[in-house]
């Protein structure tokens, strides 16, 4: 899933002050279940936006709303009338609903109220942990399901670096050196040819690096 | 025509190299000092490529400097800082100069330096650029598949390090950099002489030396508190109690350093597939020429 963070408020706060009707717009789909951006999150910060700016002397309207998924225009529309009434809307969605609410109330301002944070997955309750960029050529099938482009410091085709101790990353002690990990995966089902191979240099071009991306499938293009 | 390092490797003499850490300024004297102090007592010396993530005066300016003074140069080029346009880019600007060794390195992560915000290249990682180097050399070709106009002369080198993890993988990495097309290796620095030495085993069973010549790395320690510092700070190192011990009960740290240097090389002279040293004396250069004396390894060969 795509995972995010709240703003701190005071960055929210200072970005909404020349405003007076502000909407906090949460969505349904991963921001909600990683516990940044969903109605509960919504309604908390409609809530201390508008505790501080009653502090502050400058009281303010504050509603919150949810939808279902803010990355896709057709469930915008059931905030139309909340977003029109408002003077700015703050989105706890991740960067691409912020993107899609601007593009299709484009008369009106949405501001970030996430940072949205990396893909991954709840590792335990309250921690969460990157494990794809969305690099557009997928080597899992090469490097025993870890990906390194993902989890290893330096996106390493052909790692550990000289900088794996202990199995973990010379970044962090916090951090498991993920070529750490794939050796010891290849060494256990016996994959030592593998581990041997040079993998060769990545085509970064399918990436982010090759340029904003765009997806055309004709199969299912109207 | 080959490099020194080349030719000592080849005459079958034991190799010392050296290395030195380019100014955080453009001061061009003090690596001009540093040069001076070495000058006559390695074969070939290192201009690390902002080490650590600092940045400092560019590795391929002070191997011209170095090489105008009479000393050969080996530039370190690591994936941290340039992708494989400037890389490639930057090995035809070095060649062009005259300079031949090029040691192929990752390099630290940017999170360690003056720069912890900086974007992380590592377009390549540190065996696709062993490889580049050879295809640029053997074939004539760049990485992208455009032919160079003309041949570029270089001697090719890789790092190994014996200390980091997972040990049973290590050899393995040696022999991918070799079959990369790495002429020479030099190893992170030893300290823990017992698993150099298991290194060194499967390295001999796999038949690698016969295949590189291998330089083990030396750090002399000038104080406790370096050694201290190794331990603790520098990812990828093993710095043993006893090394530590050894030096607290010394009176004359300094004395005490240079003893187990030295000590180290007249070792590893003795290790099989051991072809020299690489002493990484940086901020105690001139600590070499008494290191390199004291081990016997004087005079250095002079190769036509």
């Amino acid at each position: 899933m795509i995972v995010a963070q709240r703003k701190p408020l005071a960055e929210i706060i200072k970005a909404v002050e020349p405003f007076e009707k502000i909407l906090v717009l949460g969505c349904g789909e991963c921001v909600t279940v990683c516990m940044a951006g969903g109605d509960k999150e919504a309604r908390e910060t409609a809530l201390a936006l508008s505790l501080a700016r009653r502090k502050a002397g400058k009281p303010v309207q504050v509603k919150s709303h949810t939808v279902e998924r803010q990355c896709e225009f057709e469930y915008l529309e059931a905030a139309r009338k909340l977003v029109e009434e408002a003077d700015v809307v703050v989105s706890l969605a991740c960067g691409v609903g912020v993107q899609t609410m601007n593009m299709h109330f484009a008369e009106k301002q949405t501001l970030p109220g996430l940072n949205t944070t990396f893909m991954g997955y709840p590792a335990e309750q309250g921690v969460w942990l990157e494990n794809c960029l969305g690099c557009g050529n997928c080597v899992l099938e090469e490097t025993m399901g870890i990906c390194p482009i993902a989890r290893c410091s330096k996106s390493m085709l052909n790692g550990p670096c000289g900088g794996s101790q202990n199995g973990k990353c010379e970044v962090s002690k916090d951090l498991d050196c993920a070529w750490h990990l794939i050796v010891e995966r290849m060494l256990k089902f016996n994959k030592l040819d593998d581990l041997m191979k040079i993998r060769p240099p990545k085509d970064w071009s399918t990436s982010h690096h090759g340029g904003p991306r765009k997806m055309i499938r004709e199969d299912v293009k109207l | 025509m080959k490099s020194n390092l080349q030719k000592v490797l080849e005459s079958g003499a034991f190799v010392v190299t050296g290395e030195l850490g380019p100014p955080k300024s453009a001061e061009r004297e003090k690596i001009e000092h540093h040069a001076k102090i070495l000058k006559g007592y390695v074969d070939a010396v290192n201009l690390t490529d902002n080490q650590t993530a600092i940045v400092r005066a560019s590795s391929i300016a002070c191997g011209k400097i170095v090489l105008d003074m009479g000393l050969e140069p080996t530039i370190q080029i690591t994936c941290r800082d340039r992708n494989r346009i400037g890389i490639q880019s930057d090995v035809l600007g070095a060649a062009a100069l005259g300079i031949k060794n090029m040691l192929c390195i990752q390099g630290d992560h940017a999170s360690f330096g003056n720069e912890p915000q900086a974007k992380n290249v590592n377009d390549l990682d540190s065996i696709n650029l062993i490889a580049t180097l050879k295809k640029m050399r053997d074939e004539q070709t760049l990485l992208g598949g455009d032919k160079l106009e003309a041949p570029i002369d270089i001697f090719i080198g890789a790092v190994a390090n014996p200390f980091a993890d997972p040990f049973e993988y290590r050899v393995y990495r040696l022999a991918q950099k070799v079959a990369a097309g790495a002429d020479f290796i030099q190893t992170q620095a030893i300290f823990d002489m017992e698993r150099f030495e298991r290194w060194m085993e499967k390295v001999r069973e796999l038949g690698l030396h016969k295949k590189v010549p291998i330089l083990a790395g030396i750090i002399p320690l000038k104080s406790l508190g370096a050694a201290r510092y190794m331990k603790n700070n520098v990812s990828g190192m093993i710095v043993p109690d006893h090394i530590i011990d050894r030096l607290k009960a010394a009176p004359d740290k300094k004395e005490e350093g240079v003893k187990i240097a030295v000590e180290m090389i007249q070792h590893l002279k003795t290790v099989e597939g051991v072809a020299g040293v690489h002493i990484m004396a940086v901020a105690w250069e001139e600590i070499v020429p008494e290191i390199v004396e004291r081990a016997g390894l004087l005079p250095r060969p002079q190769l036509a």
